[in-house]
């Protein structure tokens, strides 16, 4: 069976694997996991960028984009539906990314970096001011819905555990898709030449803005989970430091594998609730010294290590 | 002369005090080989550059099929039909032979390149490798661009050049670099796999015995301009070539 045509079937033994698990944690693993699976679909997006060559330290902008769209669209017109919440985040952090993806596209490594760090940055000093939106504070969400069915308590955060994975496994199959892709294969040439690939007759351009839109929209989704499992949003979302730690899982991850991705969002998550469970003074120490130990001994992130291994079975 | 592929009308350059274009004008018919000789510094890749939209002319204009491309990028003009491969040979360095191979067939196949449609698929790698058979390299299919010599570096480059359909193809040094008994055999195998179409060819070459085995006819450059423009055996024997070109004046 082609890797194309086992995909879906990948998909559907991870989705069901997922949970399995689910219901197997407690109820506070399960909120861990579902929050680490929401920030870890926005380093997807900026692994997206990694296999164009080019790191968004940025992705907070999107992120609080999909999470105020959950916060005030359930405030302001009471929608709680998740789905509904979910396509309106796509949409607006689409929207975003398509008005800002063109003119970032002309500007690579540091300057693309800064700039799109300096748009989230912006958005975050306007809703601090902003008090109509609750200002620093931010805004209380809303438990969602799921089509007209309302949980409580342990439904309400296996329900969206569920959702996430769903969301989780259908983005990683699309994204997936779009590496094994001519355009995936395209964006992998940009990074190592893209002279050439202009060349050959390819836009750089577009390609560049096609991985940004796609990498916003992600971020918008992890956004509008987030803001529903936490029940809060606010500006921190969109302060550099939220960005930083979504490179920190690209980077932890690799652009190698997708699954490593999830895993290295929720290796940060318990790394960091134990690390500030224990130390809680200096808990981005042990951060910083996990970072190190993997960018020493697995530069190309834990992704590398499940490409490894397949290319030791292929070789066998 | 009617059936120009390519014309150039007073070309000019300058980079500073230096000028790398003069009042150069040429007209390539359809279906030519030409070679482009002169020594280094002599402007043949401003030509080359100025021709495939990587540096613009100061003045003057560039037709192709009696079309202005002067201010056109280099994607607009590879789109219609002008090529190049590069004398420092321009690969993926993180990918495969195969791989360098499926980028250039993606981009230029009948249909857009897609986010749906895989890029290793069977037909794909099926007629990658024949491209590669074609220029004698797909032994190499799975190895990294360090792993390669520079001559299969170099056949590699212009393969990725001309796949599609390509009006005109433009070599830069395409032996360069390469060791001197293998340089015949990749003109040879360069020539071969452009035979088939009636695809124009301007390369810049070196080596005259390469120049005149190959070439119909030679431009020879010196400070920017063309100073002949001729049959290969006509051309080195110009005095004003054997001087400045070829160095071979007594």
């Amino acid at each position: 069976m082609s890797a194309t045509r086992s995909l879906p079937v990948i998909c559907a033994i991870g989705f069901v694997a997922l949970i399995v698990v689910g219901l197997l944690l407690p109820e506070w693993a399960m909120f861990l996991t579902t929050m680490a699976f929401a920030k870890g679909l926005v380093a997807l997006g900026i692994v997206c960028l990694m296999r164009a060559g080019l790191v968004s330290f940025g992705q907070g902008l999107y992120f609080c984009i999909g999470a105020y769209v959950a916060g005030l669209m359930a405030n302001w017109t009471g929608i709680t539906d998740i789905f509904l919440l979910t396509a309106l985040g796509i949409i607006a952090s689409g929207i975003t990314g398509m008005i800002f993806g063109p003119l970032l596209a002309t500007y690579r490594g540091i300057f693309f970096a800064m700039l799109t760090l300096s748009l989230s940055m912006i958005l975050y000093g306007f809703l601090s001011k902003m008090t109509a939106l609750g200002g620093t504070d931010g805004l209380n969400v809303a438990a969602p819905t799921f089509l007209g069915y309302a949980p409580e308590g342990r439904a309400l955060g296996l329900s969206l555990y569920v959702y996430t994975c769903a969301i989780v496994v259908i983005a990683g199959g699309l994204v997936r898709t779009f590496f094994d892709s001519e355009r995936g294969l395209i964006a992998l040439a940009i990074r190592d030449n893209e002279l050439r690939v202009e060349y050959l007759g390819a836009s750089v351009r577009k390609e560049i803005v096609f991985s940004y839109v796609a990498a916003g929209i992600l971020g918008g989704i992890g956004g509008v989970i987030s803001g529903l499992a936490i029940g809060h949003v606010d500006p921190e979302t969109a302060y550099w430091t939220t960005s930083g730690e979504f490179v920190f899982v690209a980077i932890l991850s690799g652009y190698l594998s997708i699954p490593a991705v999830f895993v290295g969002s929720l290796l940060l998550e318990v790394v960091r609730s134990f690390s500030n469970l224990y130390f809680p003074n200096t808990w981005q120490l042990s951060l910083g010294i996990f970072l190190l130990a993997v960018i020493l001994l697995l530069p190309n992130g834990l992704g590398s290590l499940l490409a490894w291994r397949k290319r030791r079975r292929e070789t066998s | 002369m009617s059936d120009a592929i390519l014309v150039t009308e007073d070309v000019n350059k300058t980079f500073g005090a230096v000028t790398a274009a003069r009042e150069v004008s040429v007209e390539v018919p359809k279906g030519a080989i030409w070679s482009l000789i002169g020594s280094n510094g002599a402007g043949k890749t401003t030509f080359v550059n100025m021709v495939t939209g990587y540096i613009k002319p100061d003045r003057g204009r560039i037709l192709f099929q009696g079309r202005d491309i002067t201010r056109l990028s280099p994607r607009q003009i590879t789109r219609l039909g002008i090529r190049r491969s590069f004398q420092m040979p321009q690969l993926y360095a993180e990918l495969t032979v195969l791989q360098n191979m499926l980028v250039s067939r993606s981009i230029n196949a009948e249909r857009p390149p897609s986010i749906w449609r895989g890029a290793q698929g069977a037909d794909d790698v099926e007629r990658a490798m024949d491209i590669l058979k074609r220029f004698k390299i797909a032994d190499y299919s799975d190895r990294l661009m360090g792993e390669l010599s520079a001559g299969v570096r170099k056949l590699l480059d212009i393969a990725m050049a001309i796949s599609g359909t390509p009006r005109v193809v433009m070599l830069d040094e395409p032996t360069s670099g390469v060791a001197a008994e293998e340089k015949f055999p990749i003109m040879d195998l360069v020539m071969e796999a452009l035979s088939a179409s009636d695809v124009t060819i301007l390369f810049v070459e070196h080596d005259m015995d390469i120049v005149t085995r190959y070439s119909e006819r030679v431009l020879a450059f010196y400070d920017g301009a063309i100073v002949a423009n001729d049959a290969p055996d006509e051309v080195l024997a110009d005095e004003v070539v054997q001087r400045y070109v070829t160095g071979t004046a007594k």
